[in-house]
């Protein structure tokens, strides 16, 4: 029996018409080069799983959004839409809403920073401000200086600009000093132009540490004697669980440092507004690239923004954020503690964050098809380096799940990792695999 | 027959949800370019309400993986009495097995790469490196090895080197509790996609499958670029009969409904070789049903409205 059929072109010969091969996309030979690292792994779909209720999360960096005043802030952006319509809907001005970068200067002074609201430029996020950024100051193969770990989403716009990242070591203060001066004598010495310093001072995501005060002008010291501009990319700093916020480096250093601050955190990321303050010359071409890139931030975002600066108590909004995340934080703590004993791990003293690193010899990433199995997420450590190493890490989020749900997502953590631990004993410790895709999760997981 | 409705079961908790909610989408789009109610759902809370609030004509599941495959959400369906496309869940449970459904197709007299299964404790009761190398020894090298259960090549690696066995075992236990190892076999990688629009299981055109650079690996198979396909595939006309009745020999051996997709390697010496059987093949923009189905003249909502139809004739 042969029921091998051939309805196409010409029915009278059982032969198929030799085919041409199909890539599936015509456009294959037209991509430039900077898209052909664009991947997607194993890890990208097994996130797709996260979302659902059954798994705990805690892979995700999203802000937890329920304490927010939704019925009043539904009302602000009625307002805003009914009384100044015709502004929120038009275009507006490339370098941001001058009232809004008013009010980003009064957010600014509660980390020590003083400038002036020509110096600031509203962005669509801090990312865009980091690809902008990037855009301004990268050539293929300069060097991007960056923390070991580093923020995911800022490798993937370094990657795409096709920078060279590498990384320098953190401790529980944050960049070392030390070793970012060993990173800028190898790599000056290798004739290589490093052109910035990405640094999370605060409440450092993924590794949950901050800059301690005293580092600070040792970090901006050696960065200016090399020529290094410093990125501060600041989204946490006013969600410290203790004490005041420490001065940013930005308040230290005017002509040094590239300053990004975001609202995402502090308010909530569905505005999508965020923003840069630069040196004049840079701040100059930041609204040259940001027009060209997107003519304007969005008028209807930042007016509501600004409204709700003017008109709600944004002070005790984050204050609420930092006692409620700072309840996720012990939860996520104790239990790390009463289930992970093997394991050691960061005690963030704000942000969303802890770093957990494993116990000998087992793999974050390989372990994450098991995690999923057994219905709890988180990222491999993997993601925040863009060497490929940190498969012995994992970061942790605390932010969205209730404490209860921390603490089962804990547990199931508990024996996925004994079950990988199990493996190990079988297997011994084994290599990493050599074409390991290194990626990153998509937004709501950044 | 007034028009039927379909509801399309999509998503899941399985490790393959991002290619099941994929399918589903594609899917309803062309059912529903054809003319046919369709709503999509998710495996959740709501759908046995939804099933008795809905009453479709027929349930598609295009769950890839776990309870999608292995023939619990089939067995659902049947206590219910709803009707559904595919494989009844005894033929789901046999073919979701790799090793139990390589020795079935085997017993029908189709040839198939030689395996053996390795539940993780065998390791631990006989020592990891003594059993690794006895495997590589006489199955010889390269091999493939891969979860005994589960599709998108998550999991799979193909190993040439002895000494990668035991970190491509961990890859594969990471899935599940018990793996496989196959030899791997070179030669022209082909997907014979099957349906039955009422009046038994016709093959389509084998789809030829040529990874450019790299393995055919989760990202290959899903982002358009990095495998150039052939459909249909450059085979004569005997081997492409010969390619289309090791498929049907698959679809019917196993027990088989409506549609599957068989992945068949056609060795050095011409031999088809089963590879895999997939009971809810991806039917996303890259998948290789849909692509059988266009080679083939079909166009898709009108496809897959005929199976619909012709299951419910059933």
């Amino acid at each position: 029996m042969t029921s091998y059929q051939t309805p196409a072109s010409d029915a009278s010969s059982p032969v198929p018409t030799p085919a041409a091969g199909t890539r599936l996309d015509p456009w294959i030979g037209a991509y430039a080069d900077r898209t052909h690292g664009m991947r997607a792994s194993e890890i990208r779909a097994l996130f797709a799983v996260a979302n659902r209720p059954e798994v705990v999360s805690l892979a995700g960096g999203m802000p937890y959004l329920e304490g927010l005043p939704l019925d009043a802030l539904a009302e602000t952006a009625r307002d805003v839409i009914a009384q100044r319509g015709t502004v929120a809907m038009q275009y507006g001005s490339g370098q941001g809403d001058q009232t809004l970068r008013e009010q980003i200067l009064e957010v600014m002074r509660l980390e020590g920073i003083e400038a002036h609201p020509d110096d600031v430029v509203v962005t669509t996020g801090s990312q865009q401000a980091l690809d902008l950024v990037t855009r301004l100051f990268i050539n293929p193969g300069d060097v991007v200086l960056a923390e070991a770990p580093s923020y995911v989403g800022a490798l993937g716009v370094f990657r795409a600009y096709q920078a060279d990242v590498q990384h320098a070591p953190l401790d529980e203060h944050g960049l070392i000093p030390e070793a970012f001066e060993e990173s800028l004598v190898r790599l000056t010495g290798e004739g290589r132009r490093v052109k910035l310093l990405y640094v999370v001072p605060n409440f450092h995501n993924p590794a949950g540490v901050t800059l301690s005060l005293e580092r600070r002008p040792r970090i901006l010291e050696i960065a200016r004697r090399y020529g290094v501009l410093v990125l501060e990319d600041n989204p946490y700093g006013l969600l410290g669980f203790e004490g005041e916020p420490l001065p940013a480096l930005r308040s230290m250093d005017e002509d040094g440092v590239i300053y990004l601050g975001s609202f995402s955190k502090t308010f909530a990321p569905g505005y999508r507004v965020g923003w840069a303050v630069a040196p004049h010359a840079v701040r100059e071409k930041l609204v040259i690239a940001s027009e060209s890139a997107i003519l304007c931030p969005s008028n209807a975002s930042q007016l509501a923004i600004s409204t709700y600066l003017a008109t709600h108590d944004w002070r005790g909004q984050i204050k609420n954020y930092r006692e409620l995340y700072r309840e996720r934080r012990d939860a996520m703590v104790s239990s790390l503690a009463e289930h992970l004993p093997d394991a050691t791990w960061t005690v963030p003293d704000g942000g969303f964050y802890t770093w957990v690193r494993l116990p000998e010899g087992l793999d974050a990433q390989a372990m994450l098809p098991r995690a999923v199995t057994a219905r709890v997420a988180y990222v491999p450590g993997t993601a925040f380096y863009a060497d490929g190493s940190g498969a012995d890490h994992m970061r942790l989020s605390f932010c969205f799940p209730t404490p209860e749900r921390i603490r089962e997502g804990v547990r199931r953590l508990a024996g996925v990792i004994a079950g990988e631990r199990e493996l190990v004993e079988i297997f011994g410790t084994v290599p990493e695999a050599e074409d390991r895709v290194v990626d990153s999760p998509g937004p709501d997981l950044a | 027959m007034s028009r039927p409705s379909v509801l399309v079961l999509a998503g899941g908790l399985s490790h393959e949800r991002d290619v099941s909610l994929r399918s589903g989408r594609r899917v309803a789009e062309a059912l529903r370019s054809a003319g046919l109610e369709v709503t999509v759902h998710d495996v959740d809370n709501d759908l046995l309400p939804a099933l008795s609030q809905v009453k479709p004509s027929i349930v598609w599941p295009l769950l890839h993986g776990a309870s999608g495959e292995d023939g619990s959400v089939r067995d659902i369906l049947e206590l219910v009495g709803q009707p559904y496309v595919g494989a009844d869940p005894r033929a789901s449970r046999v073919a979701w097995s790799k090793p139990i459904a390589k020795t079935v197709v085997g017993r029908a007299g189709i040839a198939t790469p030689r395996f053996v299964t390795l539940p993780q404790s065998l390791f631990r009761e006989l020592g990891a490196s003594l059993v690794l190398e006895s495997i590589a020894a006489n199955l010889g090298l390269p091999l493939v090895v891969k979860p005994a259960r589960g599709g998108s090549a998550l999991g799979v690696t193909v190993v040439r080197e002895a000494s990668a066995l035991p970190r491509a075992m961990v890859d594969a236990y990471a899935y599940g509790e018990t793996a496989i190892i196959e030899q791997a076999l070179t030669g022209t990688e082909l997907a014979v996609s099957v349906v039955d629009l009422g009046d038994g299981p016709v093959a389509l055109p084998a789809v030829e499958v040529v990874p450019r650079e790299g393995p055919y690996d989760y990202d290959a198979r899903y982002v358009p670029g990095r495998v150039e396909y052939f459909a249909p595939a450059r085979l004569t006309a005997d081997v492409a009969a010969r390619v289309a009745d090791v498929a049907l020999g698959v679809h019917t051996s196993l027990g088989l409904r409506h549609l599957s997709r068989t992945d068949v390697i056609l060795d050095d010496d011409g031999v088809p070789q089963f590879i895999d059987i997939n009971t809810a093949p991806g039917m996303t923009e890259t998948s290789l049903l849909p692509q059988a189905a266009q080679a083939a003249g079909y166009e898709l909502g009108e496809l897959y409205r005929a199976i619909v139809t012709g299951a419910l004739r059933a």
